[in-house]
């Protein structure tokens, strides 16, 4: 994998190996360990601290992921708004349990923190774009969207 | 000068200082547990809090600076209870066996539990479940004690350089781990051991050979024979309850007698021996045109650095095995010989400063007696437990004198031990093999102590001989670069992997302070003053050794059993 390419375009940039583990992850959907080593080298890094970062971040993930990253806020309001039975909706759903991929890489589920939208709970998000208020009803609905 | 007030007492402290540091100065014990004398300021464990007038948060002692007139309360009921309640917390993740952990009696969280009175602990016990990893043969790491301090990882990463460790995750999740997450065989770790002295817990140990040592001893058909680094001495004393460099030799060789040893002969032999050999080496590849700088290559922890990082310069690194090693090659040929002894009934035990050590004993390329040169090596700590466990008083115990025909040592073998040492040893006796002369003055007192390079040039009859020395991998690594950009003016670098040399090894008793290896360095040097044979070429042993076995140094036998090659570690994750 060319993973150099990838990574060396924010070689100059302050703080540029967060940016570039993102730009890894946008591509891989997570960081391979390939990666962190290659960034390692072009950051000047040692791999211990290169996988530091890779590992500090709830948004990087060091093992593999499907295509449509689903997370569920874990936070307080959520929880009271009934979250447990939207995982447990998702997991019924997809098959697989929390921090697992389905068999076809298409899906990952994961836990988040608060994503800041309490106006209405349970709040997911799939690539970033947050669902509010949502309930075990909507699950397959919005699940093939991304199918 | 800064005024401050300290639980009513006034203490006038430099401007910059830390409410810790101050407290020291009158007198009064903060408790610490991330805090390290000779590191950086950490500040994540809370444990030293105290109360500071005008703040409505306790502050951390040893992070928070003084200020003109500050106040501070170092032991109010608010400031135990809040220490209390950080160690409840620490010891609710912590495994609660201390009575067969191999630092019980040693740990810093355990001396904290009793000094905070901690009775019932309101927590609930949550173990973190992870594997212990006993990938090396010279250190283990068991991540449920790992108290988060973090101090290991400056050890590894700015004293050695080596930066095999890290943090993975964060929070409640976070865990000290080697690179990438993997076993600390997969790191670049070079097993020095430096992580165990920073280690506040039973975290990071050595890996025991104890229970092998008692099986051989309890064998009446083995016959067990040791060999002591001269690095062991001075600092075995302190494992017993004596000052450093208080337990005499000859008491000390008694000791390990009446633990089971058989033999008990000396490393410091073959230090000697290695100088002759070593010596020979530099002033065959000066005079021939060989590959220069030489290094030295007695520190298996500096050797594992080399074939890990400089993998490109192992054609420098002196081809003689280290002391260790050629004791191994030789009590199992030579001595065994001589000794009239079947070198199968050998069991060679080898007491090192050192946990590379091990390794290094377990290398496949250390077998060249037909045997495993040296079968199991027991730490500086290893034999003080054991002598702890046979209840031997060394107060009264009479002396013994060390066996014969691999026993006999001079001063320049003993200074092995201290960072400088090796090379101090090497120009006594090149200084007399090149020029002819005696060397009136066998103190090369420049080279010694604990700056971290130092470095001399010697004028042996207009031979100029530049020579450098370096202790601890970073100050090694500043070296390496220099040879690597081939800009390294040294003909000869002698490294040592750990700060002082082997004094302070991996294997030692556990020590945080830089003051206690320095006291170490001087217990060495005058042990060496106080021999009358300080030239390594003057061994009595060795020459015989010469005369009736190998000849000649770099000859046949050396080759054979004396010296070794090194390979690129070909390490992924560096």
């Amino acid at each position: 994998m060319d993973y150099k390419g990838i990574i060396a375009k924010y070689k100059d940039v302050p703080g540029g190996i967060i940016e570039a583990f993102h730009a890894v992850q946008k591509q891989f959907n997570y960081l391979p360990e390939e990666a962190i080593v290659e960034a390692a080298k072009i950051f000047n890094v040692p791999v211990a601290e290169a996988y530091g970062v890779a590992t500090f971040y709830s948004y990087l993930s060091v093992e593999p992921r499907g295509k449509n990253v689903i997370r569920i806020c874990e936070s307080a309001p959520c929880h009271i708004a009934g979250a447990d039975e939207v995982v447990a909706a998702l997991e019924r759903e997809l098959g697989i349990m929390m921090g697992e991929t389905t068999d076809d890489g298409k899906f990952t589920l994961e836990y988040t923190e608060c994503v800041g939208q309490c106006q209405a709970t349970p709040v997911i998000t799939v690539n970033g774009k947050p669902y509010a208020g949502v309930s075990p009803a909507q699950i397959a609905a919005i699940l093939a969207e991304y199918r | 000068m800064v005024n401050i007030t300290i639980n009513g007492m006034n203490v006038s402290v430099p401007e910059g200082s830390t409410i810790l540091q101050a407290a020291q100065q009158v007198g009064i014990h903060i408790p610490t547990l991330c805090y390290h004398p000779d590191q950086s300021i950490k500040a994540n464990c809370r444990v030293c809090v105290c109360e500071v007038e005008g703040n409505r948060l306790l502050q951390a002692a040893c992070s928070a600076p003084v200020f003109e007139g500050m106040v501070v309360r170092t032991n109010t009921p608010k400031v135990l209870e809040a220490r209390k309640t950080i160690v409840e917390m620490i010891l609710a993740n912590h495994p609660q066996d201390c009575l067969n952990c191999i630092r019980n009696g040693a740990c810093e969280l355990q001396t904290l539990a009793e000094e905070l009175i901690i009775r019932d602990n309101p927590f609930e016990l949550m173990i973190r479940g992870y594997d212990k990893d006993t990938s090396t043969p010279s250190l283990f790491r068991d991540p449920d004690k790992c108290v988060l301090c973090r101090r290991c990882i400056e050890a590894c990463s700015v004293i050695q350089s080596v930066n095999a460790l890290g943090i993975e995750g964060r929070g409640n999740n976070a865990m000290v781990v080697p690179s990438l997450g993997k076993d600390l065989i997969d790191s670049p770790c070079v097993m020095c051991g430096q992580c165990i002295h920073a280690c506040p817990v039973g975290a990071i140990g050595e890996i025991e050979n104890i229970d092998q040592f008692l099986a051989a001893v309890a064998d009446p058909e083995t016959i067990v024979v040791t060999q002591i680094a001269p690095a062991v001495r001075l600092a075995i004393a302190e494992e017993i309850g004596m000052a450093t460099g208080e337990l005499p030799m000859d008491v000390f060789v008694n000791g390990l007698r009446q633990i089971g040893f058989d033999y008990v002969l000396h490393t410091n032999f073959t230090a000697d021996l290695t100088i002759l050999e070593e010596g020979n080496e530099l002033l065959k590849r000066v005079k021939e045109g060989g590959t220069l700088p030489m290094f030295t290559s007695c520190s298996p922890g500096w050797i594992n650095f080399c074939e890990t990082f400089y993998p490109d310069l192992l054609d420098n690194l002196s081809t003689c095995k280290s002391p260790q090693q050629m004791f191994g090659a030789l009590v199992k040929t030579y001595w065994a010989e001589k000794m009239n002894i079947s070198p199968a009934k050998i069991f060679s035990v080898s007491i090192m400063p050192c946990v590379a050590k091990k390794f290094e004993a377990d290398r496949p390329e250390m077998r060249d007696s037909g045997y495993k040169d040296v079968d199991i090596v027991l730490t500086t700590r290893e034999i003080g437990r054991l002598f702890r466990q046979s209840g031997i008083d060394f107060n009264k115990l009479p002396p013994s004198n060390f066996d014969s025909w691999m026993g006999a040592y001079t001063g320049a073998a003993v200074i092995f031990g201290a960072s400088g040492g090796v090379m101090e040893a090497a120009l006594r006796t090149v200084y007399e093999v090149v020029t002819g002369n005696t060397l009136e003055d066998v103190n090369f007192t420049t080279i010694r102590g604990f700056d971290g390079i130092k470095e001399a040039t010697v004028d042996l009859n207009g031979l100029e001989v530049n020579v450098a020395i370096a202790h601890s991998l970073s100050n090694a690594r500043k070296l390496m670069d220099q040879v690597r950009a081939g800009e390294s003016p040294y003909h000869f670098i002698e490294i040592m992997a750990c700060p002082g040399g082997c004094i302070g090894g991996g294997g030692q008793p556990i020590t945080k302070r830089n003051q206690k290896r320095i006291e170490r360095i001087d217990a060495i040097y005058l042990e060496d003053e106080g021999l009358s044979i300080r030239k390594s070429h003057e061994n009595p042993e060795v020459k015989v050794l010469y005369d009736e076995f190998l000849h000649e140094p770099l000859g046949h036998k050396s080759h054979e059993l004396l010296h070794t090659h090194y390979h690129d570690k070909k390490k992924k994750y560096l």
